[in-house]
């Protein structure tokens, strides 16, 4: 059909779009349908899932950091308190790649020091949490706190943060024994409970403070925020407050400790005193000490490094970690296990010619008294702190005899309940030496185990306790630091055996002997215990820190003040109904009765007397009440 | 046939319209009722979306405003005035694009925007979303319809011109836009189903050639995060799984009014413009974004009804291609949120903040309410 002019054909143009308006209506219809089932599926089918996403988005749980338990003495007077303190944080994530930029405009803006920068810079280095605010500084005063928020726009992530931090009010009195806390370094980290200490910062390093760490600690609580993308709070949901840390009331005494400490009189040593009657440590000294407080903050290289290397040895706890050659302290003890192993009795002697000769042996061990105070039965063997006596004595025991009783009277083991990183001492056996050199046990280190010479090592609280259970006879009461934790006393789990003599009239022989080192007409020690108003048994001691040669004699003059002996000395009183046992070791101190006998005294006294200067009425016997008379 | 020439009117016919002042004015009222429905529950919506901020709220009004009256104003026009001006506008929107592109200003590494201190500051881009359906059917209304190939050949040159010039910008998601209204007039008039088949398997060539070619980083970044958002979560796939949460945690009666954590908490990104539609999902649930779409299908509908209703072709392409674009957008938008489709950066119409696609689509509502309101009423009788 020839076409030479097109018309065009509106109605078929009009239909054909008409058409077509219906398949886009149609499209347009099934699109729509499809949007509606994907938000079906979005909204109804995967409704729990976005959900969660969505309030987990928008909730955060934040911790707060439980306040920790304080620490008081017995008497309620407060060693360990949390004080407010403002503290410079910064939060690496939020200062940027320049964050040590920072750290030099801090410098700049509290005129510190350089020294103080690389502390800083240490502390960020530090094992901490992503997006945890790092303190770098503590203890901010007013006028820095100002001047950090007038240069607020400069430090991006720097923040003032007021927090609860540990604080020592009585400073070196209690460093030893109570301890200190400090930062959470990576290792700690590593084994913490992530959850509990989400919030914490510092935990207990040493003493009281590191071995009660659970309890003092308490249980962290957390706020639910709401959060904005950038992290920013707008508001708490719910909030769970955390649990305090439990309060710990401590068996030590201040009073007593100070006058432990003053008795000391500035020189070097340690005093232990516990309370017969249930292990209660009432005093613990370790001189010299130092200030709890600067580790708490973390203490400046320099200021570590000065107390590290003193050859003082401030850090040094002699009472749990110093060992000692019990010397003549361990009498008492010996004579308690030769009486009760029946190799000797009360009455019988030995006659001492100034020396000891095994036999067969040519050597000569000697007594301290080379004269030798001829015949001497037990009670005089401890007055005057014969040793051939306990030399014949050991030799009659045996190793194995000597050292199972020494070991009901915990030498070579721990003893403490709750004490940090105690040492467990030495007490030598067969088998410890065919292990240790593999030789075997020579008689003569027998003989000078009796005199506590040779392989036995032991530390000031052993020896304490090895006073209190001569005091209490045999009754074992762990000494303990802890005599309240959150109002309830604590528990030993495994209490040692106590020592059941067969007869338990030799304690009272040995408890003779040591009253008459303080009483008798020839005792070691009757200068002090000529002054004393009460009785006390003690016992002095010597520790040598150089070997002496076979032959050759101890001359002070020829020995380095610091390789001269150490002075040892243990006692109780009043003898006859036991309130105190006191173990004293004076380093470098040579004279166990001359030196360190006065300073048990002073610690008996300081518990005993009344302010008038009598006994205490309640610690009055009516055997100390005769010996009281002029 | 049912013809407009034996078509008699009604008594109430001839009543409503001697009574209507919107007829006079040549404004559909049914039109402008759902508009402002949709534009007053988009204030709603936008208040809690830019966290309660009045400004935004005002500047969003005046659009409107200004919507308005650019939609009054081109209702005016008789359509046969305006397809008479129709290649003079298309000419200069093409030359627009040029200087866009010699000396555009900076945007987001993007150059899309025409700025003249002071006086005007706009993307011809956008002006085009207008020009190009207007300029197909223009073209094609003169054709006998179903168009032939060379004279659709001649249509995909008219949109291939400016679709490469905004795809250089770059700015795809218009382009694709523009060139959908465009292939929106072609199927109107009626283009072969065969043609609209090979075209549409063409693509995946043409989508392998411009994902090797044309396109940038950010927008492959694009394509890639739509296809695993969860691969870089706090990334590039951030705005996905965030919209995807708000909308997913609205459930089917939604959080509440003012009371959606992901967008008041600002975990929603840009949620006061693209992103809109999540906050109305997580706000207003299922049943909110079932209602909004309603609306959206009954002002399509009336889009279609106007379409089949025009008078002249060139009435009818328009006003059909002009509907199907507004749908799309709807589309694109909703799809790319709840992650259907690639985020593209295409506003939810009337719903999203922005005044320059707000005065667009009124214009766009005004050539319709034009080729409505024009029709010879008297001459048919």
């Amino acid at each position: 059909m020839p076409q030479p002019i097109r018309i065009k054909d509106h109605e078929r143009d009009a239909r054909l779009v008409r058409k077509r308006v219906v398949v886009g209506a149609v499209a347009i219809v099934l699109l729509v349908c499809v949007l509606i089932a994907r938000l079906y599926f979005l909204q109804v089918i995967q409704y729990e899932y976005h959900s969660t996403l969505s309030e987990n988005n928008r909730v955060h749980v934040q911790p707060i950091p439980p306040t920790r338990g304080l620490i008081f003495d017995r008497n309620g007077v407060i060693i360990a308190d949390n004080r407010p303190s403002f503290s410079l944080t910064m939060t690496r994530e939020r200062a940027g790649a320049e964050w040590r930029g920072l750290l030099d405009v801090i410098v700049e803006v509290l005129e510190l020091s350089p020294d103080d920068r690389n502390l800083f810079e240490k502390r960020m280095r530090q094992g901490r949490r992503p997006f945890e605010p790092v303190p770098i500084l503590f203890e901010l005063s007013e006028e820095q706190i100002a001047r950090i928020a007038v240069n607020q726009f400069r430090l991006p992530g720097v923040e003032v943060v007021a927090q609860l931090v540990r604080h020592y009010p009585l400073g070196e009195h209690f460093a030893h024994s109570v301890g200190y806390v400090g930062r959470i370094n990576e290792a700690e980290l590593k084994v913490l409970d992530p959850i509990n200490y989400s919030g914490t910062h510092h935990i207990g390093k040493t003493g009281i403070e590191r071995f009660y760490e659970a309890e003092l600690h308490g249980q962290v609580g957390y706020e639910e925020v709401e959060t904005n993308a950038r992290g920013r709070v707008s508001r708490v949901l719910k909030r769970t407050d955390p649990l305090p840390g439990k309060d710990i009331r401590l068996t030590l005494d201040v009073q007593l400790q100070k006058a432990a400490e003053a008795a000391l009189a500035g020189r070097r040593g340690a005093v232990v005193a516990i309370d017969p009657s249930n292990g209660d440590v009432l005093a613990m000294v370790s001189q010299p000490s130092f200030n709890p407080n600067l580790f708490v903050t973390g203490i400046g290289f320099k200021a570590y490094a000065e107390l590290r290397d003193s050859i003082d040895r401030p850090l040094f706890n002699r009472v749990l970690r110093g060992l000692y050659p019990p010397g003549s302290t361990i009498k008492p003890a010996v004579a308690v296990a030769g009486l009760d192993s029946g190799v000797v009795t009360g009455a019988s002697r030995v006659f001492d010619p100034g020396f000891y000769q095994l036999p067969n042996y040519e050597h000569k061990y000697r007594n301290w008294n080379r004269t030798g105070d001829g015949w001497v039965n037990m009670e005089m063997a401890i007055m005057r702190s014969n040793d051939t006596y306990f030399y014949d004595l050991a030799h009659k025991l045996g190793v194995d005899r000597l050292g199972k009783y020494l070991g009901q009277f915990g030498i070579g083991q721990k003893v403490s309940l709750d004490m940090f990183e105690e040492s467990a001492g030495l007490m030598p056996s067969r088998e410890w030496k065919r292990a240790r050199y593999r030789q075997a046990w020579y008689p003569g280190e027998t003989l000078i185990l009796g005199i506590g010479q040779g392989y036995m090592q032991t530390t000031p609280l052993q020896l304490a306790q090895v006073t209190a259970l001569l005091a209490n006879q045999g009754k074992w009461y762990r000494p303990h630091l802890a005599k309240e934790i959150g109002g309830v006393a604590p528990i030993d789990p495994n209490p040692p055996a106590d020592i059941r003599l067969h007869d338990p009239r030799s304690w009272q022989q040995a408890s003779n002997g040591m009253q008459q080192v303080m009483h008798g007409a020839r005792g070691t020690a009757r200068k002090v215990g000529d002054t004393a108003l009460y009785r006390i048994a003690g016992k002095s001691g010597t520790a040598q820190v150089v070997a002496i040669k076979q032959g050759e004699k101890y001359d002070r003059s020829k020995v380095q003040e610091r390789h001269r002996d150490h002075a040892l000395f243990i006692g109780f009183a009043p003898a006859d109904k036991p309130q105190i046992a006191v173990a004293v070791m004076v380093e470098n101190g040579e004279s166990g009765s001359g030196v360190a006998a006065p300073v048990v005294k002073q610690v008996l006294d300081a518990w005993l007397l009344g302010p008038d200067g009598q006994l205490k009425a309640e610690y009055r016997g009516p055997v100390s009440a005769v010996s009281k008379q002029p | 046939m049912n013809s407009n020439f034996d078509r008699s009117l009604s008594r109430e016919d001839v009543m409503r319209r001697r009574a209507s002042l919107l007829q006079r004015l040549h404004i559909d009222g049914q039109l402008l009722l759902l508009l402002v429905i949709l534009i007053s529950g988009g204030l709603f919506v936008l208040y809690s979306a830019s966290g309660k901020n009045w400004d935004l709220l005002f500047k969003q009004a005046a659009s409107f405003g200004i919507g308005l009256v650019a939609m009054f104003i081109v209702a005016q026009f008789e359509p046969r005035f305006m397809a008479r001006w129709v290649p003079v506008g298309y000419v200069l929107g093409v030359l627009l694009l040029v200087v866009v592109d010699v000396m555009g200003h900076n945007a987001m590494g993007a150059t899309r925007w025409i700025n003249i201190p002071g006086v005007i500051r706009f993307q011809p881009s956008e002006l085009m979303k207008i020009i190009m359906p207007a300029t197909i059917a223009w073209y094609l209304s003169k054709r006998s319809l179903p168009p032939r190939l060379q004279h659709l050949a001649i249509s995909l040159l008219l949109i291939g011109i400016p679709f490469a010039l905004i795809v250089r910008q770059p700015d795809l998601g218009t382009a694709l836009l523009v060139l959908t209204s465009g292939a929106f007039v072609t199927f109107m008039a009626g283009l072969r189903w065969r043609w609209i088949v090979s075209a549409l398997l063409a693509i995946v060539p043409v989508a392998v050639g411009m994902w090797t070619f044309v396109m940038h980083n950010y927008q492959k970044q694009r394509v890639l995060t739509f296809l695993d958002p969860e691969s870089d979560p706090l990334g590039t796939g951030w705005n996905i799984i965030q919209s995807k949460a708000a909308i997913g945690s609205g459930g089917v009666f939604g959080k509440g009014w003012l009371l959606g954590t992901q967008s008041h908490l600002d975990f929603l990104p840009e949620s006061h413009t693209d992103f809109i539609i999540a906050v109305l999902g997580e706000e207003f649930g299922l049943v909110g974004i079932c209602l909004l779409l309603l609306v959206y299908l009954l002002l399509v509908a009336r889009g279609l009804v106007i379409t089949a209703q025009a008078q002249t072709l060139f009435g009818k392409l328009l006003a059909g291609s002009l509907t199907m674009t507004f749908f799309i957008y709807v589309f694109i938008n909703i799809g790319m949120v709840s992650g259907l489709l690639p985020v593209v950066g295409v506003p939810l119409p009337f719903i999203s903040y922005g005044g320059t696609s707000m005065v667009t689509l009124m214009t766009g509502f005004g050539i319709l309410m034009s080729i409505h309101t024009h029709r010879k009423w008297i001459a048919q009788v």
